[in-house]
Order: structure tokens, then C-alpha cells, then sequence
């Protein structure tokens, strides 16, 4: 299945799996999860979350987007919209 | 709701560490003695953290010139470069900085962070890529947060990782990638060569920050692009006057023909007054003094080779396995840890940086020292003695390194390097 092929939903469940290992306070992930106030991500670890995803949809994800993207929706909803863009 | 209240958990911070005294973040230094001594809170103190890697602050050439200039020009330009702020001795440090580094074109600003800030924002626009490494500088990540580019950041002096992002851009796209030669947290160095392949590969251009690394790498103090041979490689030089040039200012220089124009289009150049007279005119003494400064280098290397051998066999853990640049970051594993060590060093008679996260690779509390060509042999030895006697006071549990250190040669050292790279 190539990344264009992902639903949304697949990408949210990706995302899910990739932000465990950042996710040291063992928070509840749910689509509204917000990286700063439920996570309690620094700007640096959400940086290297950012990396992380880029290499698992092979995409680009420029940190300059990020101010928009609070919660693990809007992130799954913006590598949608790259992915098939 | 107040303004300010989004501080609050800040100033409790703040509340915290003033109980103990001193406050490695409110230090003020009330007399300075030399380019490597001043009294702080009544105490004669040795400064092995201030950046001043040549010892150039008191310079007996520079002061004179900054007084011939502060008498002949007055105290300040009161205006911007482009239109009051450009003084004849603006140009002439501007020439100096071309001569100094072969280039062709030449902006002088008014600080190293501007410098940053300016050409980074300006260099890249709406629709271009800056790549930058993931430790890069305060005033890197600010200046991309004020141009307009698209910001990619790859793993700290990883070629590969810089290589895999540059493939995922659109070739036809202009893309700058931004490197430094010396890191200033751990001191430890860029691989150019191979990363500047890679980015030229790319279709990239690249600018280099030698803010921690002109004065004493390569062979005329041009930094570490001049001793790894790669300067006709690098479009954009970035620099200080605040380290080894003893003052305060910053710099751009290329070979670039358009490069001029950016007089007229980089805000942070435009919109700021001008350096004062007496500054340029020590820089100017300073940087042409550099040049040929190769004893000063010489035994600022002895310095630190000194200073990094005595705190490993110590038992310290040190952020670069073995001499890189005159930064010596010692490795702390908490904040307590951090500010205690700061505060009984300054106890022990010297001063270093404290630097933790963000503006350090997560999880890293660093005691930063850094050395200078005017510091003594005896000075380095004291500064030693003060890193035994502080982590003595402290407890540290060195001893165990120690052993371990001397069972195995590199037994700790490496344990930190690849701490921060898996972090950075």
C-alpha cells in the first residue's frame, strides 16, 4: 500500500504509535490530546517528534506549521494533506 | 488576566534558586582585573567563561583606538547604516573583515545575534528551504522563526540525516543550509567537508557560523572552514566581534556578486543603529592583529589541552572525548547537581557557564568553561583545584568514574557524546 492510500485514520494510529516512546507520563492518547498541555512536550521534543514522523510517511513537515498544530488531530490531518498533495 | 502571569512558573523558579547564594544567574561582575580575572561579590575570581578566547578585551592596541575614535567621533552614530549610522570606520572594518578572510563583500552589524537573525531571514523567503542542525544557535532558530522559508531541522553534525531531508526537497528549489563550525554548548565540531557535499549535491547554498571558532582554527584564525580547506565552498560567513575580537558587533562576508543588495533588503541591518566608533576602531586593532596571532593561538591550545586532561582524570564526564575547541563542557546529571557545582566553584574563586535545556541536547546540565590565550598555565591549574575541591563539597560521585576511567581509557567520555547525539 503506497502513503497515498492511508485514510485518515491510519495515519492518526501511525502517529499514535510514534509519539509512545516521547510520551513519558504515560498521557491517554486521544485525537484531541495537545502536544503542550497534555503531553507537557518542549519545543525540542516535539522537534524531534516532527523528525520522526517526516522518516516514517517520507514526507516534509516544515517546523514553521507547528504553531498550528496543538493536538494530534490536526497533526494527522496535516500529513494527510501533505501526503497527497 | 495579567500579561505577565504566563511567567509565573518562571519567577517561582526564579524564587527558588535566589535562596542559595551566589545565583549562578544573577552574577554581576563589579571590577574587572584582566581579560581572565574580576572581583564578583567581593571575591577575586578567576573567569573561565566568558568566550574571550584570544584575551583580547584588554588589548593595549585596541584600547588605544577605541579612545582615538571616542575622542575624534564621539560616543555613538545615532543612526542605521543606511542612513546616518555609516561611519568611515564602518568601511574600514568592513575591509578589514575582506582582508582578513579573502572575501569580496563585507556587512558589518551591530550584534552577532543580528547577524544571524538578518541574513537568515532575508537569504531565505516564502517558498525557499532553510535546513539547520538541531543544535544550532538561539539566533538561528530565531531567525527562522522570523523569515518567511520553510524550516527543516536534521540530527546534530549527522551527514546522513542531513542528506535524507535535502532529498525530500524539490530540486528546483533554492535551499540554504545553515552550519556552525564549533558548537558552543559542548564544543565540539562540525564534520564541514561532508556536510557541505552533501548540501552542495543538493543544489544548496551554505552558511557557516564561526562565531566559537575564528581567532584560533585554521592556519590565519579564519575558523574551522579554513583548516578543513572548504572555504571556496561556503557562500555565507557569519561572525562575532564578542569572542575572540573582544567586543561586540557581528559579521556577514561572501564572494557573492548580488551580496550588496542585501544592505537594502535585511531588516535587522537596517532597522537598528549602527556600531559605536570606538567599538569598530578596537575591532578593527583586534581583527588585524589576529591575523598573524600564532603564539596566542599555540598556547591558548596548550590551555586547553591542560584544562580537558586534568578534568577527565578527575573523573569528570566531558562533552567532547578529547580536545575540540577551547569549550570544556562538564556533564552534570541534574540541575541541582548544576547549580550547586556553579555556586561552590565561585566559592573555590572561578566563575563558568551554567547551561541546561532547551538551550542544551535534552537531559544535559553542562558546567561550561571555556579558556583563553590570556589565561596562565597556573590559572588552568586553579581552576582545576576549584573543579576537585567544589565536587568534593558536593559529593559528586566522581570516584567511581575515576576507576572506571582508568581501567578503561575512555571508559565515560563517549557515554556523553552519544547521549547528546541520540538527544540532539
Amino acid at each position: 500500500m503506497s502513503n497515498k492510500d492511508l485514510t485518515n485514520k491510519d495515519i492518526y494510529e501511525r502517529i499514535c504509535k510514534i509519539v509512545a516512546p516521547f510520551n513519558q507520563k504515560d498521557v491517554s492518547l486521544f485525537p484531541a490530546t495537545s502536544f503542550a498541555n497534555d503531553l507537557d512536550f518542549d519545543s525540542l521534543t516535539v522537534m524531534d517528534l516532527v523528525a520522526a514522523i517526516e522518516d516514517e510517511f517520507d514526507i516534509v513537515l516544515p517546523l514553521n506549521m507547528l504553531p498550528d498544530l496543538e493536538t494530534i488531530q490536526q497533526l494527522s490531518d496535516a500529513v494527510e494533506k501533505i501526503i497527497k498533495r | 488576566m495579567d500579561l505577565l502571569d504566563k511567567f509565573d512558573p518562571l519567577i517561582a523558579e526564579r524564587a527558588r534558586m535566589g535562596d542559595s547564594q551566589p545565583d549562578p544567574l544573577n552574577i554581576v561582575m563589579d571590577e574587572m582585573l584582566s581579560a581572565t580575572e574580576a572581583m564578583i561579590g567581593g571575591r577575586k575570581i578567576i573567569l573561565a567563561g566568558t568566550n574571550n578566547y584570544m584575551g583580547m578585551t584588554f588589548d593595549p592596541d585596541a584600547i588605544e583606538a577605541a579612545k582615538d575614535a571616542l575622542d575624534a567621533f564621539g560616543t555613538g552614530t545615532t543612526g542605521s547604516r543606511i542612513l546616518n549610522g555609516t561611519y568611515q570606520g564602518h568601511k574600514a572594518l568592513e575591509q578589514a573583515l575582506m582582508d582578513f578572510y579573502g572575501m569580496d563583500h563585507a556587512m558589518v552589524f551591530t550584534t552577532g545575534y543580528q547577524a544571524n537573525l538578518g541574513m537568515i531571514s532575508t537569504l531565505a523567503g516564502r517558498g525557499d528551504y532553510v535546513i539547520i542542525d538541531a543544535d544550532s544557535h538561539a539566533s538561528i532558530y530565531d531567525a527562522c522563526a522570523m523569515g518567511n522559508a520553510d524550516v527543516l531541522r536534521f540530527r546534530h553534525n549527522s551527514v546522513e540525516d542531513l542528506e535524507k531531508r535535502l532529498k525530500r526537497l524539490p530540486a528546483e528549489s533554492a535551499k540554504l543550509v545553515v552550519l556552525e563550525g564549533i558548537y558552543s554548548m559542548l564544543g565540539d565540531r562540525a564534520p564541514l567537508r561532508e556536510l557541505i557535499a552533501v548540501a552542495k549535491a543538493a543544489g544548496a547554498q551554505v552558511l557557516v557560523d564561526e562565531a566559537h571558532s575564528m581567532g584560533f582554527c585554521g592556519e590565519t584564525g579564519r575558523g574551522v572552514a579554513q583548516e578543513l580547506g572548504v572555504e571556496d565552498q561556503v557562500d555565507f560567513i557569519v561572525g562575532t566581534f564578542s569572542k575572540s575580537v573582544g567586543t561586540v558587533g557581528g559579521f556577514c562576508l561572501s564572494n557573492h556578486p548580488k551580496f550588496e543588495v542585501l544592505r537594502f533588503a535585511c531588516r535587522p541591518y537596517m532597522f537598528t543603529a549602527s556600531l559605536p566608533p570606538s567599538v569598530v576602531a578596537s575591532a578593527i586593532s583586534s581583527i588585524r592583529s589576529l591575523k598573524n596571532a600564532h603564539n596566542k593561538r599555540a598556547h591558548l591550545w596548550g590551555n586547553v589541552e591542560r584544562l580537558h586532561g586534568g578534568l577527565k582524570k578527575l573523573g569528570f564526564n566531558l562533552g567532547t572525548e578529547s580536545v575540540e575547541s577551547p569549550i570544556v563542557a562538564v556533564c552534570l546529571e541534574t540541575q541541582d547537581q548544576l547549580f550547586g557545582m556553579c555556586r561552590a566553584l565561585l566559592l573555590e574563586g572561578v566563575y563558568v557557564n551554567v547551561a541546561r535545556p532547551p538551550a542544551t541536547p535534552t537531559g544535559l546540565y553542562l558546567l561550561r568553561c571555556s579558556l583563553g590565550a590570556g589565561h596562565s598555565a597556573d590559572q588552568v591549574d586553579r581552576i582545576l583545584e576549584a573543579f576537585k575541591a567544589a565536587a568534593h563539597t558536593l559529593q559528586l560521585p566522581l570516584n567511581e568514574k575515576l576507576r572506571a576511567a582508568s581501567a578503561s581509557e575512555n571508559a565515560k567520555a563517549p557515554q556523553a557524546r552519544d547521549a547528546a547525539v541520540a538527544t540532539g
